[in-house]
């Protein structure tokens, strides 16, 4: 089993170590689509791990640590490899294999070329290497090298968004990278500060050891450092401003990455060292927390409704990225609650929102292709763009994502955001509960304000006269190869929506030990 | 008349009882020739290439340059038997008061001379590889240009041995002055400017360095580093001030050395003024040597003051820092010039993370020694610096290249491109370049184990800002390349000679620096275990 989790790693890293030498032959197309074969087997193979990782997976136990390596790395500082599973990273570690497969899929028919946009096989190497980024992420449990792990999926990022994106690229990946880093980089003092009084880095042990030992002054500032960088990344009202210029610059598989894997990132931090590690100073400022994630679920749903309107030039790629900060912050929410109905509901919410905004940037980036532009007023025309009655399954499978990301029940959307006010309601001890009255009711004035906006865009794309003059005339319907890289998507929203047990079935454990209360 | 005589006499007899110590035989030094031997054979290789020289016809010059690798390689290995056991000492005196184990010697290789004795070697073995086509084409004299070489490396080694501030002094002299000779070698109005620039403020720095010394002589009593610290606690009240005066001159002349603000004037025109790989030398091992000169006056001679001087650092590597990173971030891309510019000032900055764990030693105790971090971050900046301004001269071959002469790199020379872009993430501290990440996570140790988290978050806040000019230069070299039209100047050079291949030396200099990034990068441990133990 641990080899399972330590190949899951080693064999992207290869891969991409391997598109530097000259193994795909001279003829410079040929070896872009072969670059891109080898990207699709691979990230295939990762995907065959993870699934044989989550097989081989106790399920009778998820908050024990499995498939676990303990190496030491760099003893001069205490930094060991340590690497292992739960219930609460197994979940995320499936979910961004399968995206980085699909999208790989994907990319492999409708990669961004043109003047100025460099070769597939840089591509291929990026995109491996933000597989292993991401997968680190999740399997580590050394802080220090959780720091690294957040760090390697930066550089790709970069260049994924400046180099094959499109619009104001530059400025954005800039901006995506410089704001993300300066959260890290605080986030590591965090690390740093706790690693140093407690003399170990490793995740477990100083989970096990739940913040004794550190003083009340110190877990505070760790805290704020830890929660404050992770906050950029998840990203948490007012540090989100990197995200909408992000998203609607990047490609459409630098999106669905961005929105479903590295947004999440920041949560699961919160969730796998903050709550443990720092356990009072979490409790301390976990009403500002909330407060944030709060006023983010409002605010988020309020941009999208003005960039929904009409005549507000509003971009769908812009618009999603807006729900997406509505939507982490139910999952801030549900962590700030501090009970483990918020936390399991916080970790649903979080692969909800991967496999529902995933399809979504799917879907819009696809839409983007078609009309060559995301502009809604210039995709909607006067009466709408009627996808219902010109691409007949793309506009079902837009709708489809859209109701799930309002939360409808029976779909993935609902649980995540129901659990995540529920723990408001009910807040752990020691936290203010008409405070999280509070933000559970403006919550769920989110909710509301989300069904209006979501609504209004399936009524504005979907709808419509078909016979009115379009900005492009002949609009293919959904192509075999998008059926294939998106209908995954669509049919676990539907499983998690209908069966929502079996992610929580394997979280709830976990975060009860995390949580301190098994 | 008589008295004269007599009082002479008596001065004399005096003179006499006090040579005449129990044992004679003590006084007949006994050198141990393994534990210097690293400067040593820098400096013997030095004579024997100025002496070579005369008698080698000039087809057969290129044979100096050899030489000179071979004998810095030597005294690379001559390190090795250093290793390990307790430090060695030699040139000690018995009778320095308040003297405990090797507290009176003048010479030790412990520890951190060897790890600093290192870095200066290696830099200098670095640089002279890179010399080897500098020399030829620029049609720089090449006898003298590696005597000098070996000359300024041979103080570089012998600094961060010394334990006394005469030696102190005589070594970081022998390592800056053949280093203005070296900047104005290439004889054009830049390198003389540049020349003038460096040594006008260096000596300024010296003098000034000096007289701080002569004051802390007057108040200690003592040149010797540990000596120097008892005799601060113990001295009489009127002197004190005499005392923090001095202190505070050597440190300044020491701050020059490493180009900390305000003393960083010069950097960026001595830099583009001087052939590239003696910019490079002065930006990895003057640095270096002047951080060591730092590091042991300050954590020995002046631990009495530690607080003062903690406090001092802390605000000087946070000045440093940000005013070297603002200078870099102000560095258009187009100019001629702005490559090395831009690596200069983005050094400037890099001294600032390089004085953190400096500052932190004052707030001492601290679990771990925080020097190691300093010596740590060193080794691995020499690495990736000298990298770095390898492939400018492998791609501008001269000091003029503009940031926007790389542009398109990548799609003509594919592993040098790949090489820079390597090495500005290690500078930049971003993984791939995970030794860089590291570099920087031992420096935010030191600062936080000490209590600075102050120094910390202004550190964290440059280290972002630097990512933006390190990241847009690497960009530049995977845009795509410039039309068939290009910007006059940069035009030429690509008109000219597109796919010409790169001389072996640079070669060699390219390869050995990324390959040792590399290593670094996988097994950390290697450079990181410095920073575990005591240097001392």
């Amino acid at each position: 089993m641990n080899a399972v989790l330590i190949a899951l790693l080693v064999l992207p890293l290869l891969g991409a170590a391997l598109t530097l030498a000259p193994v795909f032959g001279p003829d410079p197309a040929a070896a872009d689509r072969r670059a891109l074969r080898f990207g699709t087997v691979l990230t295939g193979a990762v995907l065959v791990l993870t699934v044989a990782l989550a097989v081989g997976f106790d399920h009778d136990e998820p908050a024990r640590m499995q498939a676990t390596t303990d190496l030491a790395w760099i003893p001069a500082i205490g930094v060991r490899l340590h690497l292992g599973v739960d219930g609460v990273s197994l979940p995320l570690l499936v979910l961004t294999s399968l995206l980085t497969f699909l999208c790989a899929l994907y990319s492999e028919r409708r990669l961004p070329s043109g003047a100025g946009v460099p070769s597939a096989r840089s591509f291929v190497g990026l995109f491996l290497l933000l597989e292993v980024g991401m997968l680190a992420t999740f399997a580590v449990l050394d802080l220090v090298l959780f720091f690294l792990a957040f760090e390697i999926v930066l550089i790709p990022m970069y260049f994924l968004i400046a180099r094959w994106g499109s619009g104001a690229k530059v400025p954005a990946a800039n901006r995506f990278i410089l704001y993300t880093l300066l959260g890290s980089a605080v986030m590591l003092l965090g690390f740093l500060l706790v690693g140093l009084k407690a003399g170990t880095f490793d995740m477990q042990a100083l989970a096990a050891a739940h913040g004794s030992g550190l003083s009340h002054s110190t877990q505070v500032i760790a805290a704020l450092a830890i929660m404050v960088g992770l906050a950029v990344k998840a990203p948490a009202w007012p540090l989100h401003s990197w995200l909408p210029d992000a998203h609607t610059a990047a490609p459409t598989v630098g999106s669905v990455l961005l929105a479903g894997v590295l947004l999440k990132m920041g949560t699961y931090g919160l969730v796998r060292v903050l709550l443990p590690v720092v356990p009072d100073g979490t409790t301390t400022l976990a009403p500002y927390l909330g407060a944030f994630a709060a006023v983010g679920i409002v605010y988020g749903s309020l941009a999208c409704l003005a960039l929904a309107r009409t005549g507000a030039k509003g971009d769908l790629k812009r618009l999603i990225a807006y729900s997406s900060v509505g939507h982490m912050g139910f999952v801030l929410l549900g962590i700030a609650s501090l009970t483990p109905v918020g936390v399991n509901g916080a970790l649903f919410a979080n692969i909800a929102h991967g496999l529902i905004t995933g399809l979504l940037f799917f879907v819009v980036g696809a839409l983007k292709d078609r009309y060559g532009t995301a502009d809604l007023d210039t995709l909607a025309g006067a009466t709408g763009a009627a996808l219902y009655g010109r691409a007949p399954r793309l506009g079902a499978l837009l709708a489809f994502a859209a109701v799930a990301s309002l939360g409808l029940p029976g779909l993935a959307g609902f649980w995540g955001e129901l659990l995540a006010m529920f723990g408001a309601f009910d807040p752990a001890e020691g936290l203010s509960r008409p405070a999280f009255v509070t933000y559970m009711v403006l919550a769920g004035l989110g909710t509301l304000l989300t069904a209006a906006y979501l609504l209004i865009v399936v009524r504005r794309v979907c709808m419509g006269d078909p016979k009115q003059p379009a900005p492009v005339a002949e609009l293919a319907d959904l192509r075999p190869y998008e059926a294939v890289s998106w209908t995954p998507l669509a049919a676990l929203t539907l499983l998690a929506g209908l069966w929502p047990a079996l992610l929580l079935g394997l979280s709830d454990p976990a975060v009860k030990h995390l949580l301190g209360g098994g | 008349m008589l008295g004269t005589a007599l009082g002479s006499h008596s001065t004399g007899q005096t003179t006499v009882t006090s040579l005449a110590v129990a044992n004679p035989g003590s006084l007949i030094q006994s050198v141990d020739w393994v534990a210097i031997a690293p400067p040593l054979i820098a400096a013997l290789a030095a004579l024997a290439v100025l002496v070579t020289d005369l008698f080698l016809p000039a087809r057969h010059k290129r044979w100096l340059g050899r030489l000179t690798a071979a004998a810095l390689a030597l005294a690379i290995v001559s390190l090795l038997p250093l290793i390990g056991g307790s430090p060695r000492a030699t040139f000690c005196a018995q009778n320095v008061t308040g003297a405990t184990d090797n507290a009176g010697c003048s010479y030790v290789a412990d520890h951190f001379a060897l790890v600093f004795q290192l870095l200066a070697l290696g830099g200098a073995l670095i640089a002279a590889l890179l010399s080897a086509h500098t020399v030829e084409r620029e049609e720089l004299p090449g006898g003298e240009y590696w005597f000098l070489l070996l000359s300024s490396a041979t103080g570089a080694a012998l600094l961060p041995a010394s334990r006394d501030l005469a030696t102190l002094v005589i070594a970081l002299e022998v390592a800056s002055l053949p280093a203005f000779a070296l900047v104005a070698l290439r004889r054009d109005g830049r390198g003389a400017e540049a020349a003038l620039k460096f040594f006008l403020s260096s000596v300024t720095a010296t003098a000034v360095m000096l007289l701080g010394i002569g004051f802390v002589y007057a108040a200690s009593g003592s040149l010797h580093l540990g000596a120097v610290a008892t005799g601060l606690e113990h001295a009489p009240a009127q002197l004190k001030p005499l005392a923090e005066a001095g202190a505070v001159l050597t440190l300044a002349g020491f701050a020059f050395k490493v180009a900390a603000v305000p003393f960083h004037f010069w950097v960026p025109d001595t830099y583009t003024g001087a052939p590239l790989p003696v910019a490079g030398y002065l930006s990895v091992v003057g640095k270096a040597a002047g951080l060591a000169g730092l590091a042991l006056v300050t954590t020995i001679a002046f631990r009495p003051y530690a607080h003062t001087w903690g406090l001092v650092l802390a605000v000087l590597a946070a000045v440093t820092m940000t005013v070297g990173n603002a200078g870099a971030l102000r560095q258009r891309f187009d100019t001629r010039y702005s490559a090395v510019r831009l690596l200069a000032w983005s050094s400037v900055g890099q001294a600032g993370y390089l004085l953190v764990p400096l500052a932190a030693a004052g707030y001492a105790p601290t679990t771990t020694d925080p020097l190691g971090a300093t010596a740590a971050y060193a080794l691995i900046y020499g690495v990736v610096n000298l990298g770095a301004f390898g492939v400018v001269a492998a791609v501008g071959r001269r000091s003029e290249a503009g940031v926007d002469d790389f542009r398109g790199l990548f799609a003509r020379r594919r592993w040098t491109a790949l090489a820079l872009a390597f090495f500005l993430l290690c500078l930049a501290g971003l993984p791939p370049g995970v030794i860089g990440l590291f570099g920087k996570v031992v420096v935010f140790r030191a600062a936080v184990d000490a209590g600075l988290g102050w120094l910390a978050v202004v550190m964290a806040v440059n280290v972002v800002v630097a990512l933006y000019y390190y990241l847009r230069w690497t960009a530049v070299l995977f845009a795509p390349a410039p039309d068939a039209a290009p910007a006059e100047g940069a035009g030429e050079r690509a008109a000219t000679a597109p796919e010409r291949r790169l001389p072996v030396s640079l070669t060699a200099t390219l390869g050995l620096t990324a390959s040792v990034a590399v290593v670094l990068s996988v097994a950390p441990q290697l450079v990181l275990q410095v920073v575990g133990g005591s240097l001392f």
